[in-house]
């Protein structure tokens, strides 16, 4: 005769076993490039950063759907006042952060404040400058006033950098990071990897994955023998030169998505001989965007006419502006002057991308005569040169963030570009709401760029992640800097 | 030095004739190489060895033989520019610490543990970011490192020479030290520093590789075996033979030069010839 | 002997004072400013001001170095501007990574390498010995990053018998951990084990060659009692140069690997301390892998005067 203790062990035995077998499927080890600095979304910029945290350990009042439309996030609801300048938003009720501390209205106003504040170390204090007031009205409700209308105003409120943090924790939010996402920092291997659990008490639906770790690996050959040994289950951005490996290989999904990375020719505006239109347009008909596509994305990488996402669905193709044509190149730099062409130096940041784009524009630009040194650096003295100091002739240079047709608004950016009709229509576009209105503003403002041949428009960056074909639930596109974890999950 | 006993020894032959071989390649491409290195065309990327390409074509189109006699030059100019720099700092170090001893020695022993202790890709590192990377990095960085390896060597076989007599001599007729070291112990040391000299120049070819790997060696559109070897790394498993073409240069030139090394000692040292007879 | 010993860590200090002036200085001529670095292209003017308040960035130089070496004496190194964590943790660390695997690699070489050497030279001047040292040449010449893929694509992809890299912390699965270092350990070993080959044989055969092991023999040893009894000695010597150089090599030299096979080591955490701009973590990382180094060859040259007393007045 059975006994009932024996079944017992037996059923327990059972769900055991079937227990273990279900957390096997619903863990996953995700292989990154870059090894972020430290964990604070909102004290620095490394992308790297929001790949770990971004809408897994941290939330903002809103947040970014894969389409990169605005989604609810912490706060459910929310109402515009008439003059657009007043935003009441309604906050979800119940919600922790990971070290049990109840999230509302109070921590909404610390996390604004202390962006806003002199000392503040916010990469990207900028964009939230329009924010005069940040008003509780009651723990579930709080009011933001701003300055003036701004359009991108709750997208803004979507980034990795106006996250909501707890007065109790921000200050080691760099390692230690607490915030309100389904993921709960667990541990931090520094110069190895970071571990994320699923955070029980979440207030929102549950995710799929209970573990995530994060593994670092810089290099593109040890990130291959390490997808193929199945010590990693995929990774967002795998480097094109490579992806052939696994395009055919049944075991492997490929997933081609787009990103919001412009690269651009950086050109000084500023500095003689860029500064004439007629060079500029010379060396726009002088890249031919096929074969750097080709050579340093794999064929990959999407043409762009000008500085917009061609995904986004106010872009405008300007591809033809000034096609491939080295003979016309030639013409108009003899009218310019340099009829046997000139010097300059292309400095290059350490991407690869950038590298490979820089030696074969190089090799374009000698056949129409221009002689390009070729000057590669890390990135301290790139952003210190070029960035800072506008110490530079040309640069190649990807601008990852989404809507930053602005910086075109902007004489004191790094390629002097200072011209008065878009200055205007940027003031205008920052400040419509009207979808409508915007296509047209943004769409002026893009024609201009490109026929002024400001930069050199390459392409826009794609992203290539390689996964196990059993996951689903990736983001395919990159609309923002991140890797969701909510939607993934194992299918058996 | 005469023929006959170069021709006794086998091992050198092979090692100094390979070792020729690949510095001609090299030498020739700074007149010639059958395309322009810079010379990028998408359209023909990665090509297998044809009539127009003996060996194919890279990731960017470029012609594999010219890179190869291209990067041959270039690893060779960075590992002889770095042996250059430890003789030319270190022998004379290590000379003055063996004719004046004392404090002199005392200095250039430090200088030397310092040397030695930093570690050379760190050197490299350090270097690169202050002046931006590129062969001439790699070849400080390199050759810091060979100054200590060339002082012991000089200090070593000077101190076994000093004990002879006729030294002893030369400094009771009144030879100054700095004179005794230039004329009698230089000149026999030599066959010391030469073979020195081939190891380390092997040792600068795979260190320049392992810099370039990192990042820090040779820049484009310049090229060197070890950054060829680099941007092949990720393509190992697609284009083997990309990676698989500097990598056995390198193993060729490294070995050659060790087998022609070896031979030299063999050959120049009196002393180690007891080995056949024993 | 005492006052050799004394001489000889006098020197060692020296050496390592200057060390730490070098690094100092090198440091402080970077380019790059560190708060720009860790606030990227948007930042603003404030926060890059408010950064580098917080980080010290505009205190005079004097000052901070001798802020840096007082505080090393005590055991502080300060604390990482990038990672906000003691610099020293973030040494240990590593070195738990660093240490062990220099000297599984060191260990390989020697079980590899010493029973060859002694193999070739006993058999000196027959194919055997030539093959040995064909192959050893080989191995010397060989990039270790290119080896450790090979190794990688063998070992790990196809045969799936070890993890292709990465790194378990020792005290959550010391077994997995240790199998984490052993492919990096083959690499860095392969060179080491084809030198050591080579200089034990030469060293045996030089000791070979020598009139009392003729002795030896004439009275009726065997070659391999002649060696061991009387001439071991004297082939260790080179042999222990060589081992203590080695090990310098290797604590300084494992980046290459460490970036082969992702482990978080000490090379890797200076190479992107540089790279970051993050001083007070390159300072202090790099006086400690000095250190190291420094250490080793002052082991090395105490245990060289020992075992032969000669050398004491002036080493060769």
């Amino acid at each position: 005769m059975i006994s009932m203790k024996s079944l017992a062990l037996a059923a327990a035995g059972l769900v055991l076993a079937t227990g273990m077998s279900y957390a096997q499927s619903t863990e996953i080890r995700i292989g990154v490039a870059l090894e972020p600095p430290a964990l604070d979304p909102t004290a620095g910029a490394a992308e790297a950063i929001d790949v770990v945290v971004y809408q897994n350990i941290f939330e903002g009042l809103v947040r970014i759907d894969e389409t990169g439309a605005v989604q609810p996030g912490l706060a459910s609801a929310w109402t515009i006042s008439d003059d657009g300048l007043t935003y009441r938003f309604t906050l979800v009720e119940g919600a922790t952060f990971h070290d049990g501390t109840a999230f509302d209205a109070e921590d909404v106003k610390f996390t604004f404040d202390r962006l806003l504040a002199e000392d503040s170390v916010n990469a990207q204090k900028a964009l939230y400058t329009p924010i005069e007031t940040v008003t509780v009205i009651d723990p579930q409700t709080v009011e933001i006033a701003l300055s003036r209308q701004d359009g991108l105003f709750l997208f803004n409120l979507g980034r990795g950098d106006a996250v909501i943090v707890a007065p109790e924790s921000a200050d080691n939010n760099a390692n230690d990071p607490i915030g309100t996402g389904p993921f709960a920092f667990v541990q931090w291997d520094r110069g190895s990897r970071v571990i994320l659990e699923q955070y029980g008490p979440y207030w929102g639906e549950k995710p799929a994955l209970t573990k995530a770790t994060y593994v670092f690996i810089g290099d593109t050959a040890t990130m291959t023998s390490a997808l193929l040994a199945g010590d990693i289950d995929g990774t967002n951005n795998f480097a094109p030169e490579a992806l052939a490996v696994f395009e055919g290989n049944p075991q492997f999904k490929v997933l081609v998505g787009s990103t919001e990375g412009e690269t651009i020719l950086a050109t000084n505006n500023a500095k003689a001989p860029f500064d004439k239109l007629v060079v500029r347009k010379a060396m726009a008909h002088a890249i031919n965007r096929t074969d750097i596509i080709e050579g340093a994305t794999y064929g990959y990488g999407v043409p762009i006419g000008t500085h917009f996402a061609p995904h986004n669905p106010d872009y405008l193709d300007l591809t033809n502006t000034y096609p491939y044509d080295p003979e016309a190149a030639k013409a108009l730099l003899a009218e310019a002057g340099f009829p046997d062409g000139f010097s300059a130096t292309l400095k290059l940041p350490p991407l690869t991308y950038a590298r490979l784009s820089g030696q074969i524009i190089a090799s374009e630009f000698s056949k129409i005569g221009i002689k390009l040194e070729l000057i590669n650096m890390d990135w301290a003295p790139w952003l210190e040169d070029v960035f800072a100091n506008k110490d530079f002739d040309l640069t190649i240079i990807s601008h990852v963030e989404p809507f930053d047709i602005g910086i075109y608004a902007n004489p004191d950016y790094y390629f002097g570009y200072d011209n008065p009709e878009v200055q205007a229509l940027n003031e205008t576009l920052n400040a419509t709401t009207d979808e409508a209105q915007r296509k047209v503003l943004v769409q002026q403002i893009q024609t201009i760029i490109a026929e002024d041949a400001v930069n050199g428009y390459l392409f826009e960056l794609a992203q290539t992640g390689v996964w196990n074909a059993k996951l689903e639930g990736m983001w395919q596109n990159a609309p923002i800097e991140g890797v969701v974890l909510r939607g993934i999950h194992w299918t058996e | 030095m005469n023929w006959q006993r170069i021709s006794a020894h086998p091992s050198l032959m092979i090692g100094l004739v390979a070792t020729i071989i690949f510095a001609v390649l090299g030498l020739v491409s700074l007149v010639w190489t059958p395309y322009p290195i810079g010379d990028i065309s998408i359209a023909r990327r990665f090509m297998g060895p044809d009539m127009a390409h003996l060996l194919g074509t890279d990731h960017l189109g470029r012609d594999l033989l010219s890179l190869i006699m291209s990067g041959t030059l270039v690893s060779f100019t960075v590992g002889t520019a770095a042996v250059a720099i430890g003789i030319g700092v270190g022998v004379p170090m290590g000379l003055a610490a063996a004719m004046w001893g004392g404090p002199v020695e005392w200095v250039v022993l430090r200088i030397s543990d310092l040397a030695f202790a930093f570690p050379s890709v760190v050197i490299a590192i350090l270097i690169a970011t202050l002046v931006g990377p590129g062969a001439t990095n790699a070849v400080v960085a390199i050759g810091i490192f060979n100054i200590p390896v060339f002082a012991r060597v000089a200090r070593g076989g000077a101190l076994a020479l000093s004990s002879l007599d006729y030294l002893g001599a030369a400094r009771l007729a009144g030879m100054g030290r700095a004179e005794i070291a230039l004329r009698h112990l230089l000149p026999n040391i030599m066959s010391l520093i030469i073979v020195q000299g081939t190891i380390q120049l092997s040792l600068g070819i795979l260190a320049e590789a392992g810099l370039s790997y990192i990042g820090l060696g040779t820049q484009p559109p310049a090229t060197s075996l070890g950054l060829m070897l680099r941007d092949a790394q990720s393509l190992f498993l697609i284009h083997p033979w990309l990676s698989l073409l500097p990598g056995l240069a390198i193993v060729l030139i490294v070995v050659a030069l060790n087998i022609a090394g070896d031979g030299l000692r063999d050959a120049l040292d009196p002393r180690l010839r007891r080995q056949e007879v024993a | 002997m005492i006052v050799y010993i004394l001489k000889r860590l006098f020197g060692f200090a020296v050496t390592l004072l200057i060390a730490a002036v070098v690094i100092f200085v090198l440091l402080d001529l970077l380019p790059g400013d560190p708060a720009r670095f860790i606030l990227g292209i948007n930042a603003s003017a404030d926060a890059l001001a408010a950064l580098r308040l917080q980080m010290g960035l505009d205190t005079p130089a004097l000052l901070r170095f001798s802020n840096w070496i007082l505080g090393m004496l005590q055991g502080d190194f300060g604390m990482s501007h990038t990672q906000r964590q003691p610099v020293a943790k973030l040494i240990l660390d590593r070195m738990a990574v660093t240490m062990p695997l220099a000297i599984i690699a060191m260990v390989v070489s020697m079980a590899v390498g010493l029973p060859l050497g002694i193999l070739a030279a006993r058999h000196r001047g027959k194919p055997l010995d030539t093959g040995l040292m064909v192959l050893s040449q080989a191995g010397v010449a060989v990039p270790n990053f290119w080896f450790g893929m090979l190794l990688t694509l063998l070992f790990a992809v196809t045969l799936r018998w070890l993890p292709p890299g990465g790194f378990t912390p020792w005290h959550e699965d010391g077994w997995l951990a240790m199998r984490g270092l052993i492919l990096p350990g083959l690499a860095l070993a392969l060179p080491q084990a084809a030198i050591l080959a080579r200089v034990m044989r030469t060293a045996l055969v030089d000791v070979a060659g020598q009139d009392y092991i003729r002795t030896a023999r004439a009275k009726g040893m065997t070659f391999g009692e002649a060696i061991w009894r009387h001439g071991l000695r004297n082939a260790l010597l080179p042999v222990l140069t060589i081992l203590g150089l080695q090990f310098a090599y290797l604590i300084a030299g494992t980046i290459i690997v460490e970036n082969v096979f992702y482990l978080p080591g000490l090379g890797r955490l200076i190479s992107t301390a540089i790279f970051e701009r993050d001083l007070v973590l390159v300072r202090s990382a790099t006086i400690v892998l000095v250190l190291a180094v420094s250490v080793t060859m002052l082991l090395v040259d105490l245990a060289y005067a020992m075992v032969d007393p000669r050398l004491r007045e002036r080493r060769p």
